[in-house]
């Protein structure tokens, strides 16, 4: 039974094909960091999944961000487990983004023909930072409101144009409900939106090309 | 197993499947059931209240004429304290029978008024209509208007609230 419903499914969505395409694809014999990309992958799932369930309760106004996330620490069942795998897989992520860069810089993997797989990737390291940039001032605590004055400060404080990308990241002159509402909003649907999209051509690059091999040392 | 020369041991590939299957498994468990949970959670919350609600002096309500009274409480939902707003209709039938109505619809809980001409509560929303007694006259409500349980003590008309 099992089987000739798999088999129809089979035929019509062609799942064997898919499955024999992303993963039974020639590798070479790698190493334990070469892994790192799918860590990446698996916790960015686990942070689209507790992100979305987060979102359940989660108020973006400065009337109730602060209130809502303490209904979710303290009133909702597992709200403390959702929200804490949520907020360390998000370290978490940056650090696995960060070392898979690096991976990928000192084997050489970037080089041809995989250049656009890198420039996707860099894309994807830059938008895993603006999500951990736009998460943190998502609670409105003290922590939250102060790291983020910090933040968009910095940022005011390049040659020129900086005055008007502080108040563009601000919406406005001070941190107000402006700027959490459009902290919100980049860190649902746009950064995301960026993530998808880059992610889809990064993966169909690797499965297109294949992962390189270590290089050997007279390379 | 591809050959007879394997039947009895298992091969590498189908040891890994069968462990990634048996460990993804739990893993979709122990995050899926917990999710649940997360969502449901302020369906479960037992935030039933109940108390005497003074509605004022038994003389200040006419006799045979029903009267509105309103009043507000606050409850807390989630993180958010609102104030709930509750309208009742006393009509006081002789002095010692008192009937105390809910405004609420007894169909899709719009809130009824009493219209002194039709001698009827109306409701607006699907041209419904009650008598004095709160027997529905026409219309799709199921059943006559939801009645309080009344004391009166020291003068004072006091009725039985249950929320949530």
């Amino acid at each position: 039974m099992n089987q000739t419903l798999y088999q129809w499914l089979d035929e019509r969505l062609g799942i064997s094909d898919i499955y024999q395409v992303v993963l039974d694809r020639k590798v070479p014999k790698v190493n334990w960091w070469f892994t790192l990309g799918s860590a990446s992958l698996f916790l960015l799932i686990v942070q689209v999944i507790t992100g979305i369930m987060l979102t359940v309760y989660y108020v973006p106004s400065p009337d109730h961000a602060y209130d809502s996330v303490n209904y979710i620490m303290n009133e909702v069942q597992f709200g403390w487990l959702i929200r804490g795998i949520h907020h360390w897989a998000a370290s978490l992520l940056v650090i696995t983004v960060f070392l898979h860069l690096l991976r990928v810089f000192f084997y050489g993997a970037y080089k041809y023909p995989r250049e656009f797989t890198w420039i996707t990737g860099v894309v994807l390291f830059i938008a895993t930072l603006g999500m951990g940039f736009t998460g943190y001032l998502l609670p409105w605590n003290q922590k939250a409101y102060w790291a983020t004055t910090v933040g968009t400060e910095i940022a005011g404080t390049a040659p020129v144009i900086g005055e008007f990308i502080l108040k563009v990241l601000r919406g406005g002159s001070d941190l107000s409900g402006v700027t959490l509402a459009r902290f919100f909003s980049l860190h649902i649907w746009i950064i995301p939106a960026v993530i998808a999209a880059t992610l889809g051509v990064h993966l169909y690059l690797v499965v297109r090309l294949g992962i390189s091999h270590i290089p050997s040392e007279d390379e | 197993m591809s050959s007879d020369s394997h039947s009895s041991k298992m091969e590498r590939k189908d040891f890994v499947k069968i462990v990634t299957t048996f460990l993804g498994s739990i893993m979709a468990a122990v995050i899926g059931l917990p999710l649940i949970s997360y969502f449901i959670t302020p369906a479960l919350e037992e935030n039933q209240q109940e108390d005497w609600v003074a509605v004022g002096p038994l003389e200040s309500y006419p006799l045979g004429e029903p009267k509105v009274f309103s009043f507000t409480r606050s409850q807390v939902n989630g993180w958010e304290r609102t104030s709930q707003s509750y309208g009742v209709y006393v009509l006081r039938q002789s002095e010692t029978e008192i009937k105390v109505f809910s405004n609420v619809c007894t169909h899709l809980s719009c809130r009824v008024t009493w219209d002194e001409d039709d001698q009827a509560y109306i409701c607006p929303c699907h041209d419904a209509s009650f008598d004095k007694v709160g027997q529905v006259i026409h219309g799709p409500p199921p059943r006559p208007l939801d009645e309080y349980q009344t004391k009166v003590e020291d003068g004072t008309l006091y009725i039985y609230l249950l929320e949530g």
